[in-house]
């Protein structure tokens, strides 16, 4: 009974997300105030239903009902509680609802936030988010219902998809989503913007914080995945540019140039037309992203053929979002035309320097993910590109990207003058530069011309961010939440920047020969061998070697990698050991015996990795502490407001 | 035409390459792999129906095969088992199975349900040897020559249309090459 019951609470949504979309942008524009009023019901209704459907689904998993096609594909009664809750999301049909959930959640906040919000402008927000709300809705029932009945039931399940059954992966997805879902927000109110045909400073204040919290999430949801597919994989990689991965990328980037695009025109009016075509691209490739992806276009292109309703529908989609929302920008952003003008080394130029590099490096990723479906369409061989492409090309914008944004921190609005904050801007870099030169040659001995640019870059960033902030402290100055929030996430680019680097640069892997006793030294540490024991397995026997790993004599880890011989055929496995020790990563495997009791022995030291995913949650804090700016908050807006223009002028773009 | 028209523009090129893709492809189910032309990993491990043998790929040296990777967690395996136990007794090539991730129980009783096309089905618990095939996800099938190099790789389940399109050419040059 329940399955049906969340099916018919899907399709109540759905009709509540039409009356959203209809009395939203029809009452706005034909003025019908009256109609506006339908619009806060419809949303909160609809939040109910999609939550009631979700429930339905969630019990069904929890209760194991195998009469329910989609739980008896991804569950099994032998699965988890954990799991069978995180397996509404293990497969196509439960992301979509999950996807509808999250934007249900974020179209009800809000509308809860819409009321300080002029009533018309409020409702067309509203409106559009109906629209997109519609369209996913309409495709989960159309194409990829969850609560299709198996009949006769399945006596078990097929269980949960076994990569999914890891805690990282298990929370990564609703997290990921948030983060797309949230640019539906951002998109929603550049719609609303052009359907009214204006647009002022007061927009781009109020879409900051839910673009700001988008990119946030996000951030954690990509850093998530990455982590995952290290620790789990364990071969070494945390990045390898395949279209799942570039999918969530894509919106990150574009996504990062909209906060900063947004910045300008909440201080400055300027760059309006630009803001709105980024927030319809930063939701469109969220769009590609989950779509594409999630039916497997991009990963096999299989799925699209496999099921073609479903691929024409999400095409259809697409078209319907995306070339409405372009059309609608080709028609009314020429209205939206800035005045202002600034000078070559102000703020404004920095930012837009910013943008287009990002926007650039977005580009460099979407060449390479389509490529093989351009390909593909102009009839020319199957390609596929990977690492060799992605990692030069898109080091091309990101390297002047980083080298401006020290210096840009800095930067004045509307006038170009940098002699003031040249002393500091220097030097910082000069600091840098020692600071790289001392870890490049001092530390690790050896460095490439791109490590010794990565680690001056890296320091560089994060002191000088910390100067404004600093030179506030000092002269008891208060510094903004929103200031506060952009130093954090630039310190979080800065830390990033200097794990990238360093793990790019200073992994070492070694082959060495050891005997009982002996000892190597490989990346600071000590690694002494104390041989090998036999052992045996169900159906093999082997040896386990142990290694005792120290840094600068404290102990470590005793790692215990393994070969094995299989009895049968004889053939000989190895089994690697890996440890984490603050945030470097030790590997360590057994090779050939060369007699006498020596072995060869394959040590990697990778340092630093964990600073990778760490600093990308430093990035996605400081956007929680920007968001929590008191600007933001409706009680306290008119104080801020009425803030002395110079402490104004010199407010962050975070 | 006004530059704020350009951003459509673009997306219409890309709507059209997107639906070409759609169009003409029923044969999509190749991601072009890198294994395609080089020796097919090495692999010993136990095996689902005979807990006292090892099925290695030593064994399959000098044979042409099919390496299909499969699991009773996956839907899409249930989609072609019948297409593989179709082949595996048209006797056009031994089908080598990897029951990847998986359960032995469920296993057995899904080829007791279902039928077993393998010649032989290695167990791969940790799912190590499927990482050194590079499998993205199940199922896959992995054509081997004699040379024990991988010939075709193919995503997704297998079809009427892969196997008589893809596979049976292929297998087709054999015979031609006096194999």
């Amino acid at each position: 009974m329940l399955p049906e019951l969340g099916q018919f609470a899907l399709i109540l949504a759905l009709l509540l997300a039409a009356l959203q979309a209809f009395f939203g942008i029809a009452g706005a524009h034909l003025r019908r105030d009256r109609w506006l009023a339908a619009v806060a019901p419809a949303v909160a209704g609809q939040f109910v239903m999609v939550a009631t459907a979700i429930a339905c689904l969630v019990t069904a998993f929890v209760s194991h009902d195998f009469s329910v096609r989609y739980v008896a594909e991804n569950s099994n009664s032998a699965l988890p509680l954990f799991y069978r809750v995180t397996a509404l999301w293990g497969a196509h049909e439960g992301s979509l609802l999950l996807w509808i959930f999250l934007l249900a959640s974020w179209t009800l906040a809000v509308a809860v936030g819409a009321a300080r919000l002029p009533p018309r402008f409020g409702a067309r927000v509203l409106g559009v988010l109906g629209v997109v709300s519609f369209g996913f809705l309409l495709f989960t029932l159309a194409t990829s219902n969850p609560f299709l009945r198996l009949i006769p039931a399945a006596p078990d399940g097929r269980d949960l998809n076994p990569i999914l059954q890891d805690p990282a992966l298990a929370i990564h997805p609703p997290i990921l989503y948030t983060g797309y879902v949230g640019f539906a927000v951002a998109f929603a109110f550049a719609c609303a913007a052009m359907l009214e045909g204006r647009l002022d400073q007061a927009w781009a204040r109020w879409t900051r914080p839910w673009t700001t919290s988008a990119w946030a999430f996000l951030t954690v949801g990509i850093a998530l995945g990455s982590w995952w597919a290290y620790y789990e994989l364990g071969w070494g990689g945390f990045w390898f540019w395949d279209p799942v991965e570039n999918a969530s990328f894509m919106p990150w980037l574009v996504g990062t140039a909209l906060v900063h695009s947004l910045a300008v025109t909440d201080k400055r009016g300027l760059f309006k037309s630009w803001t709105l075509l980024l927030a319809i691209l930063a939701f469109s490739l969220s769009l590609l992203g989950t779509f594409l992806v999630r039916s497997g276009v991009l990963v096999s292109v299989h799925s699209f053929a496999a099921d073609p309703t479903r691929g024409i529908f999400i095409l259809m989609f697409l078209i319907i979002m995306i070339g409405g929302s372009l059309t609608l920008y080709a028609w009314r952003a020429p209205l939206l035309r800035s005045s202002a003008g600034f000078e070559l080394t102000a703020r404004e130029s920095f930012l837009l320097f910013n943008n287009i590099l990002l926007v650039i490096a977005a580009a460099i990723v979407f060449g390479g993910t389509m490529a093989p479906l351009i390909a593909d369409a102009l009839g020319l061989p199957t390609l596929s590109v990977g690492l060799p492409y992605f990692n030069p090309t898109f080091l091309l914008p990101i390297l002047p990207l980083l080298a401006l944004l020290p210096v840009g921190l800095h930067a004045k609005w509307k006038k170009g003058r940098l002699e003031q904050e040249q002393r500091g801007i220097l030097v910082t870099l000069a600091v840098a530069l020692v600071l790289a030169l001392a870890v490049a040659f001092g530390v690790f001995a050896r460095a490439a011309i791109l490590t010794l640019v990565g680690l001056t870059l890296g320091p560089w960033i994060i002191l000088s961010s910390l100067l404004d902030p600093i030179d506030r402290w000092r002269r008891k100055l208060s510094v903004s939440r929103a200031v506060l929030g952009m130093t954090i996430a630039h310190i979080g680019i800065g830390l990033f920047v200097i794990g990238i680097t360093v793990v790019q640069s200073f992994t070492q892997e070694h082959d060495v020969a050891l005997g009982r006793g002996d000892t190597a030294n490989v990346g600071g540490y000590e690694f002494r061998f104390e041989g090998v024991n036999g052992m045996e397995g169900p159906n093999y026997d082997g040896v386990r070697g142990s290694v005792v790993v120290t840094r600068h004599a404290a102990p470590v880890a005793t790692l215990q990698p393994e070969k094995r011989r299989y009895w049968v055929q004889g053939t000989v496995t190895t089994e690697a050991a890996i440890k984490m020790n603050r945030g470097t990563n030790v590997l360590i495997a057994l090779g050939d015996d060369l007699g006498a009791g020596r072995w060869s022995v394959r040590i990697q030291v990778r340092p630093l990795i964990s600073l990778v995913w760490l600093a990308a949650l430093i990035m996605a804090i400081g956007g929680a502490v920007a968001v929590s700016d008191r600007r933001y908050q409706p009680a306290t807006r008119s104080a801020t407001d009425a803030a002395p223009a110079g402490a104004a002028a010199k407010e962050g773009a975070g | 035409m006004n530059r704020f028209a350009l951003p459509l523009a673009l997306f219409v090129l890309l709507v059209v390459v997107l639906a070409i893709s759609i169009r003409h492809s029923p044969d999509k189910g190749t991601i072009v792999s890198p294994l395609v032309g080089r020796a097919a990993p090495g692999f010993a491990l136990p095996s689902l129906t005979d807990a006292q043998h090892v099925v290695s790929s030593k064994d399959l040296k000098g044979r042409w095969y099919l390496f299909n990777v499969w699991g009773t967690w996956c839907v899409e395996c249930r989609a072609e088992h019948a297409m593989l136990v179709e082949v595996g007794h048209s006797g056009a090539v031994p089908i080598i199975g990897l029951d990847w991730k998986d359960e032995d129980d469920h296993a057995l009783e899904w080829l007791a349900q279902l039928g077993n096309p393998y010649q032989a089905i290695a167990v791969d618990h940790d799912g190590r040897t499927a990482i050194d095939w590079g499998v993205y996800g199940a199922p896959e099938t992995f054509l081997v020559n004699p040379q024990g190099i991988v010939v075709y790789k193919l995503v997704g389940p297998l079809t009427h249309e892969s196997w008589t399109q893809e596979f049976l050419p292929r297998l087709a040059q054999r015979a031609s090459a006096g194999l």
